[in-house]
Order: structure tokens, then sequence, then C-alpha cells
């Protein structure tokens, strides 16, 4: 006898997957924004199962700023081969190098907000209409207010207060020359959603997220990985820690917790016994209660 | 969390002054769904703005313009999660001017939350909120008395707004009404039984909220499937692969049912069933699936498959109520893109047949120019047939949009009857 209901997380994927053919439908020319972070890594997992047996049929977008984990890069060329599907690289450095973007200055420069360009260049160039992301509605405020297909104007730009009103299920991606759409597959998940599934179809993720043993330095609540890019103020210094990281940007930024969660179970576990945000580790989101909102309009993921 | 653990998805309704952000709050806060890095934002900016105590409308008030205004502007959505379900709540403004908004809350809402102040009673904005939800089909409505600390848990108010309530709502649509005595802000039968209120034999709301029965909210009779997408991979293993694939709009296929392909009309059996690399025997709504079937007819999106036994209507010619959600007002005879399920035709507006004045539930055939929140009944007509239910027989087949060509802006959302 069976139960004829979905439980939860089925009925998350199920939303999602329909999501993704009606981009797929709707669209010429969509890419999959990939960061090598669980969410994106969650988005290309279930357009692989929206099209299979065929292959995802558009390719993965990565806007790299350079100050990248190692890990990162290498969990994004092996999952490229695995798929069959091509990448397309928009370097942050190029867009310096070319004089589109200026390295910010001053202690807590990143180049997180220097993305907006590079991102909004590689749309243009490669004439996408549609850029797939992995934002969820519970991650941020700003966030919150996300549709499902979000119109952006020719110059890239998000007006959250007037946006396309999204009923049932029908998406409206209709969009002049120029202008163009971002997609969310996963509005609806939220970071413990993101964690059992990731837990129960066993997606294989980088290993950043997994407890290990880094040297790291303390500032601004957080433990901010050592790299190349790192500057050291005189009263910081450099101690190795057993941590993991709950989200993966920007080498620079993201921060890690201290932790002992070394399989998904266990990730699972304290994930559910939380009570921080988890972007309440990334830097990029601090400098202001409307820091993702104005970046967002600009172009912004 | 277990395995069988649903998702219900809800609105909630009323104004600020009714204690919605509290009740919001409470449900959000008592299930352990704030984090701490967030309440320590709403509480500085508390400060910051003169208030006792911490707001908690800056919890859902996502955009700047909303939290300088105090005013909450777009629908947000949250998310708590309990040991019986996960929640979704489409948080949306009362106020007259935000009735698109409301309507975008509720079209895919299993149950809404109407909020009474039980000092006031029933009001026009409770009766425009509950117009709503009958009008969009809520499965479920539960109607939340709130602030009764402030009439002395009194039996008898609350039994008075009851009476209000139901000589009004005898005149809608509305199949499942609740009614809970509650005081968000001490927290009286939210989560916890009210001890003030020993006369309420009922559930206290979360306990409700996590055990009303949601599996029979969508049709399991009639079976649909509109076509989104053909798969053809014609790669090695799979040269003659031809999969249909869609989420499942109604019923429940099986492998070997007799189907129909609408509008063309060839008939074959269903070979398979697929989702990703599993093969399944049946498969029902809302599932996404992928179908082969034993013939190779042409079907592309916008086609619908169904059962030969049990078909929808094809038509061009439509009954709608009908949500005008745009600034720009309806233009008499006006050409729009008119969208259900996967299909994109044109329509027309052939009539207006009356307008709803949804304080009263007047109708008004007088005024035939649609504006900006008004909700009518009109006419429209396509320029090639559509497969329809009843909107209260099928939300997924039973509703439509229209988009302006001109500018390519949802103007309109309806509900076909």
């Amino acid at each position: 006898m069976s139960k004829y209901y979905l439980n939860y997380l089925d009925e998350l994927e199920s939303e999602a997957i329909f999501v993704l053919r009606e981009v797929w439908a709707q669209f010429d020319n969509p890419v999959i924004l990939f960061s090598g972070g669980k969410d994106s890594i969650l988005v290309t997992h279930l357009a692989k199962k929206a099209f299979y047996p065929a292959k995802i049929p558009f390719p993965l977008m990565h806007v790299d700023t350079g100050h990248n984990f190692p890990e990162t890069i290498k969990f994004r060329d092996d999952i490229i081969k695995e798929l069959g599907v091509n990448l397309i690289v928009g370097s942050v450095q190029e867009s310096i190098d070319e004089g589109r973007v200026a390295e910010e200055k001053g202690k807590s420069a990143t180049r997180n907000a220097l993305q907006i360009t590079t991102l909004l260049d590689a749309i243009e160039a490669h004439k996408v209409d549609c850029a797939i992301g992995g934002g969820r509605r519970d991650e941020e405020k700003a966030r919150a207010k996300e549709r499902f297909f979000s119109h952006r104007d020719d110059f890239g730009q998000w007006d959250p207060k007037n946006q396309r009103p999204e009923l049932w299920n029908i998406f409206n991606g209709k969009h002049f020359e120029g202008e163009h759409f971002r997609a969310f597959p996963i509005s609806n998940w939220t970071e413990m959603d993101v964690w059992n599934y990731i837990k129960r179809e066993n997606i294989a993720i980088p290993s950043l997220y997994f407890a290990h043993e880094r040297e790291v330095v303390w500032r601004q609540e957080s433990w901010i990985p050592n790299s190349e890019y790192l500057t050291l103020e005189d009263h910081e210094e450099i101690v190795v820690k057993k941590v993991r990281f709950r989200t993966l940007g920007d080498i620079t930024i993201t921060g890690g917790i201290e932790s002992d969660a070394d399989t998904l179970e266990k990730i699972a576990e304290e994930v559910s016994g939380m009570r921080q945000t988890e972007r309440g580790n990334r830097s990029d989101d601090k400098r202001s209660e409307s820091a993702m909102e104005d970046r967002k309009r600009q172009g912004y993921f | 969390m277990l395995d069988n653990n649903q998702l219900l998805r809800f609105t909630t309704a009323g104004s600020v002054d009714d204690g919605k952000s509290t009740l919001i709050g409470r449900l959000l806060y008592d299930s352990k769904s704030i984090f701490e890095d967030q309440l320590a934002a709403i509480e500085s900016t508390s400060k910051k703005k003169g208030h006792d105590g911490v707001d908690m409308a800056l919890f859902t008030d996502g955009l700047r313009d909303e939290r300088e205004q105090g005013i909450t502007i777009d629908v947000a959505y949250r998310y708590f999660t309990t040991p019986k379900r996960k929640f979704i709540i489409a948080d949306t403004p009362g106020h007259i001017q935000y009735t698109r908004n409301m309507v975008t809350g509720a079209s895919t809402a299993n149950a809404a939350i109407i909020l009474v102040d039980a000092r006031h009673g029933v009001i026009e904005q409770t009766k425009r909120h509950a117009f709503i939800a009958s009008l969009l089909q809520i499965p479920h409505i539960i109607v939340c008395i709130n602030k009764m600390d402030l009439v002395d848990f009194s039996e008898k108010a609350y039994e008075s707004i009851i009476n209000q309530f139901e000589e009004f709502s005898s005149k809608l649509l509305v199949k499942d009404v609740r009614f809970i005595p509650i005081s968000a802000l001490l927290g009286d039968n939210v989560v916890n039984r009210s001890e003030n209120m020993s006369w309420y034999q009922g559930a206290p709301l979360l306990h409700t909220l996590e055990t009303m029965h949601i599996s029979s909210d969508i049709n399991k009779v009639d079976a649909r499937f509109p076509v989104q997408t053909v798969l053809r991979p014609q790669n090695e293993s799979h040269r003659d692969y031809r999969g249909y694939a869609g989420r499942i709009a109604g019923g429940v296929f099986r492998v070997g049912d007799e189907v129909i392909v609408l509008p063309s009309g060839f008939t074959s059996r269903i070979k398979t069933i697929d989702v990703l690399d599993e093969a399944l025997e049946e498969a029902y709504a809302p599932m996404s699936i992928s179908m082969t079937l034993d013939d190779d007819i042409d079907i592309s999106r916008g086609d619908m498959i169904v059962r030969t036994k049990n078909r929808p209507k094809t038509t061009q010619d439509l009954e709608v109520m009908l949500c005008w959600l745009h600034d720009d007002a309806s233009k008499p005879r006006a050409k729009y893109s008119i969208r259900h399920t996967s299909n994109d035709q044109k329509a027309m507006i052939k009539e207006v047949i009356y307008k709803f004045d949804i304080n009263t539930l007047d109708r008004n055939s007088d005024d035939k120019i649609l504006e900006m929140n008004d909700i009518s009944k009109v006419k429209i007509r396509t320029t090639k047939p559509l497969m329809v239910d009843e909107y209260r027989e099928n939300r997924t087949t039973g509703s439509i949009i229209l988009i302006d060509d001109a500018t390519n802006e949802t103007v309109a959302a309806g509900m076909i009857v």
C-alpha cells in the first residue's frame, strides 16, 4: 500500500527539478553559477536528476576571485569531468588587470564586491539569459524576498520593490534583449534541509566542509585560514586548529568554526544544534545591515 | 526528523496591530529557528529606533525601505521545523493595497492563519483575508483570536467572534475552518496549552499545524501530466530514449496505464516512469518525473498527458476569477499572453462580467476597467485550446496568468470557474 504523499525533502527536490526544467524550457542560454560551495553543488546534483539520462544541457559558470581554496578548484575540475559539461570561468584577476575594477584598499579589503563586475561581464560576453544560483531564502533577509525567477535589467540590477508577482508554480521568464534572469531552484531549502539531503543522497562535497587540521588566525569572531593573501596584524598569530567551514567563499573572508564533525552524519547533527546563522562567519555580510541587499541590487549572486 | 515528515505551507494575514509579527516571532523563537546573531541584529536595531523590547517585525521586513518605513512591502518567506513537520510561512502584508501580495502568498498555501484582535472582533480586513483565502482555495483556515489576555480570557468574547465570522463566511467557499483563542504575546495556545483558558478544549496552534491532514490537499483522483520538456539524450546507452519530463499536476500514473495526449488525441500506454536512474511502478502529484510511452508520438511542451477515461476540458473559452496585479489598468479587448501550466498562448479579455468589492462582497457590473488589486469575473478567449480543470478541482490545471507583451510583466492571475 503506497502512501501517495511526499516527505519534505522529496517535495523540495521535486520543486527544484521543476524550476530547473522550466529554466531550460524558457531560456536560450542558461548557466549554473558554480562556486564549489555546497549549495551550487546541490543545484548541480538536482540538474543532473532533472535531465537524466541526458547530460545537463548547459554549462557551469565560475566567478573566480583568484583567492580560492585550492580544494575548491580541484573539486570544480573533477565535477566538470564527471558530468561532461562545459565550464565558463570569469576571472576577477583579469577584470583587475584590464582596469575594469580596482582592488579594495585597507586591512579588510576583499575581492567580494569585485565579483559583481566580473559576473556581469561574463554574463554579457556569453550571452547568458538566465544564471541559475544556489541562493536560499533562509540565508539572509534580502534573499528572503527573492523570486524563483528573478528579473535583472540590462545593467544587471535587481529592483526588489518592483518584482513580478509569482503565483502557484507559473514562472514568467519573458525578457527583452540584454536583460537576464537569475533562477533559484533551492529557494525554499534551509541549511538543515541541504545537509539532510546531501546526507541522504550521499553527494560528494569538498573536504573543507569536514573537520580538519589547518593553520588559522582568529579574526572577527571566526577562524580565518592562513593563505598567501593573508596579511597578519601585529596582535594576530597563526595557530593550528581542528576546524571546518559552514560556507565556502573567498579564502580571505571565509571563517571556519572549531569542530570535530568529520562525517556527514556528524555535520548534520552539529548544524541542527547551531545557534548562529551560517553567514555569521562571512565578513562580507557584516559590513552593514543592508550589505546583501545593496550588493544584490547591483547584480551580485 | 522522520522520513515521512511532510511540508506544510501557510500564510499569515493580518496587520502589525493584530500581533502578526509577534505570533511569527514566537513560532520561530520557540522552535529555535531564530539564530543568536539574527536576534542580536534585531535587538540593536530596535534599540536604535527607540523601541521598548525587541521589534519582531524587523525579523520579517528584509528590505531597507521596509525597515525604514516600518511597513511590509513584499511577501517574505520564513522557515521553521519541528520534529513533526517542516513549515514555510508566506508572511504577507495586510493592507488593502497589498491584495496582490496576499494572493501571491495564498496561491501555494495549505493553510491560512487569519488573525483577529479579540477586542475589535471581525473587521473589514478580516473579511478581506477570508475572502482571498476562499478565492484561492486554501484548504484549511485557522482563525486565531489574538490578545485574549486583553479581554480577560473571556469565553464569551471568543464565542461572539466565532459567530461574527461564521455569519460572514457562510457566503464563502471554505471547507475547513478552525478557531483558536490565543495570546501571541504571552504564548497562550501558541505552542503550549493555555492555563488561562481551560474552557478551550481544542489544540494549541502549533499542534494544529503539526497534525492537520494535508495529504488530500492535492487532487489524487484526476491524473494530469503537463509536459514541460522532452528529454532526448541520444547517447550510446539511451539512443532511442524519448522521455517526457514534467511535474505531475494531479492524480496517480502507473506503468501500463492507457493514456491520451492532448490536444492531439493520440493514445498510447505508459512504458516507464523514471526519476534519475530509478524506474518506478507508479508516480503521483506533485512528483517531478520523466515518462516514456509505448508508441512514438509527436509530443512537445504545452501538451498534456492524461488517462483516456478521465480528461480535462479542452476549450478556447474560459470563465475566470481574475486578480489584477499591475499598475497599468486593463485595456478593453487587448491581447495578452496567457500561460496555463506549460502552455503559452495568446488571449483576449472578451468581457468583464462583474467586479467584486472585496470588503462587502457586492458585485458591480458597471465598472469594466480592471485596476491594480481588483478581483473580477471575466470571460477570456484563447487563440488555441487549453486543457483545463476548474480551479477548485485542481489548483495547477485550474490557474492561469496573463502577461503584457509590451512590457513582459505579469499583469493578472486567474482561477478558472
